[in-house]
């Protein structure tokens, strides 16, 4: 089984969002990089659960980004992946992205697993990109994935319950929770990473779909309305007859 | 030329949401002087020609969907065939988990570029520029589609729905084959729980401050009385106090419902991020410090264990 699992940055949880150059850019002054938590914790953690069970196993990172995404392709290789690709390119265009991996995903995977979405750009549309480029199965927002005769037994959410899958390989799978328990990299991990390969190649010819113009923030909130805790009553009328939200 | 929504079903009713991505595939075309076409994909009991009333001037049915649904490469297979059929010039789904499997396809099947997570119309006055929430809720992001179809995807409670007057739609049946895929279904499950969260226009949601699941009765039932869904936050389903399904937040589901009511949940930014986007936040906490404080519309420092009785009793009484 080989299984490439495609990693992105983001911003940490926590990070303050703004933006500089007349709101053109994400302004990234004091900004923590993690891996997509769904990358990282999901899909990553998974492919490892799964070599774990089969050690023949092979699972491989890609991400598309600059110079400045090693650090944490670094330390998902000290999770466990065995080897890495950084396509060099600084788009952030899904279509040009999923281009980029499929290109590399069509030389002999039978999985490629990604995060349900990244935690910045809430595209949730790499997966599915990559799975009509290569003309393969794609499952959205999988809680579970096991191997089986053969074929991939997917657990995914489904309109108000859920759904169990058997599909043939090659096949794409977005992973949310559920699919594994997060994890920390710990020191033996680290280390074997610094040797593990990481690949830097050139970004296949792709044309891009999509361009983004600028970014804007939310109004601030008027500020909260307080109630006293001895007339609760007085929420539900305003409730009703200001917010109309009852 | 023309406007392609794609309408969801659910216990075959059109769903609260897809009227919105209706409302807003009609005023989109509109703005673009062409006509709207919803696609209704499964067995209904409503009468789809009164769909009219949003302003839709047709609607294609397609009655048997095999296993469409739930297998994405067939769904797009057909949802791509009605699009060059009828001349799509923008494609319209929700962002619901139907709109995230088959809209990723869809574009790059008809080399159409993809918006997911759109907020409002796009401005149309220079380009195509779709503004769409970024950073879990916390930003906003203006994107231009370069290509000549353009397919965007509308969340939930973004968009009102119009009624427009009593006109009646042009209902036609589908007659593409689905053909069969190699996707096997072996289960299907339904949640515990009457509403589903994603869909619900109400929430009421428990945190640690909460203590135990013993004292969940007082969430469930200020649920039931509003008619509301409920959540929690992530250490409530990791100390499986709640199933996982309900834990929101920016590692569970992000929802943005009418109404959203925290009670004894402190308002951590990866929690808000599940949840700003909901219309009215109501936070009850003990800690008048508690940082939900800052991002709700009402609030009430108090203890919950006090409070809730007295705020479902009112809810009931108000008929
Ligand atoms: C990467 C990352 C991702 C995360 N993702 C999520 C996520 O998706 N969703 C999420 O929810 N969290 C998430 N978290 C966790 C988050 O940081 C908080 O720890 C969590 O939301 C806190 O849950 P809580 O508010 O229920 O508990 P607490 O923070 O313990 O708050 C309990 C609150 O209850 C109040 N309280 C106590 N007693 C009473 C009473 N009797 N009446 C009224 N109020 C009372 C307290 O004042 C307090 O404010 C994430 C964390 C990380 C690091």
């Amino acid at each position: 089984m080989k299984i490439l699992v495609c990693i992105s940055r983001t911003p940490d949880t926590t990070a303050k969002i703004s933006f500089t150059n007349q709101n053109t850019t994400f302004n990234a002054e004091g900004v923590q990089w993690i891996i997509n938590p769904y990358d990282e914790w999901y899909a990553l953690v998974r492919a490892i659960e799964l070599k774990e069970k089969d050690s023949t196993t092979i699972i491989h990172l890609i991400n598309v980004g600059n110079n400045e995404n090693e650090a944490i392709i670094r330390k998902a290789l000290a999770l466990g992946g065995d080897e890495a690709i950084r396509i060099n390119s600084e788009s952030n265009d899904p279509f040009f992205i999923a281009q980029q991996i499929a290109a590399v995903a069509k030389d002999g995977y039978d999985l490629v697993l990604t995060g349900k979405e990244t935690i910045d750009h809430n595209g949730s549309s790499i997966g599915g990109m990559i799975a009509e480029l290569l003309d393969a199965n794609y499952i959205s927002l999988a809680t579970k994935l096991d191997i089986e005769n053969g074929n991939a037994i997917v657990g995914r959410e489904a309109d108000g319950g859920e759904e169990k899958i058997s599909a043939p390989f090659p096949l794409v799978v977005s992973c949310q929770k559920g699919m594994a328990e997060a994890r920390i990299p710990n020191m033996r991990g680290i280390m074997a990473a610094r040797t593990k390969p990481l690949k830097v190649a050139e970004a296949v010819q792709s044309e891009s779909f999509t361009a983004v113009t600028g970014f804007d923030l939310p109004p601030a909130k008027a500020g909260v309305k307080l109630i006293p805790a001895d007339t609760p009553e007085l929420l539900v009328k305003l409730l009703r007859e200001e917010a109309k939200a009852i | 030329m023309s406007v392609i929504i794609i309408a969801e079903l659910s216990e075959k009713k059109i769903k609260k949401q897809s009227l919105e991505v209706i409302s807003y595939g009609v005023a989109l075309a509109n703005q673009l002087g062409t006509d709207s076409i919803a696609l209704v994909m499964g067995e209904t009991v409503d009468n789809l020609s009164s769909l009219g009333k949003y302003g839709l001037k047709k609607v294609i049915h397609q009655q048997h969907t095999a296993s469409m649904l739930s297998d994405n490469k067939l769904a797009c297979r057909f949802i791509a065939d009605v699009c060059t059929q009828e001349q799509a010039k923008v494609v319209v789904f929700s962002n619901s988990l139907l709109g995230k499997a088959v809209a990723p396809r869809l574009s790059v099947k008809l080399r159409a570029g993809l918006v997911t997570g759109a907020v409002k119309l796009p401005d149309t006055s220079n380009g195509f520029k779709v503004r769409k929430s970024v950073f879990s809720g916390k930003a906003f992001a203006d994107v231009d589609i370069l290509t000549p179809i353009k397919i965007i995807s509308l969340n939930a409670n973004a968009f009102e729905i119009i009624q427009q007057s009593d006109a009646v739609a042009e209902v036609v049946e589908s007659s593409i084959e689905i053909g069969a895929g190699t996707l096997n279904i072996i289960e299907t499950k339904k949640n515990e729980g009457n509403i589903s969260l994603a869909d619900a226009d109400r929430v009421v949601s428990g945190g640690r401050g909460l203590k135990g699941p013993e004292n969940w009765g007082m969430i469930e039932e200020l649920a039931q009385a509003l008619g509301a869904a409920t959540a929690c936050s992530r250490p409530v389903a990791d100390s499986n106090w709640r199933p996982h399904h309900e834990h929101v937040g920016q590692t569970g589901v992000a929802i943005s419902p009418n109404l959203y009511i925290a009670v004894g949940i402190s308002g951590a930014i990866q929690h808000l991020a599940g949840v700003n986007r909901s219309k009215t936040i109501v936070v009850i906490n003990s800690d008048p410090e508690a940082p939900f404080f800052k991002a709700a519309d009402y609030g009430i420092v108090g203890d919950a264990f006090q409070v809730m009785p007295k705020i479902i009793e009112a809810v009931k009484n108000l008929g």
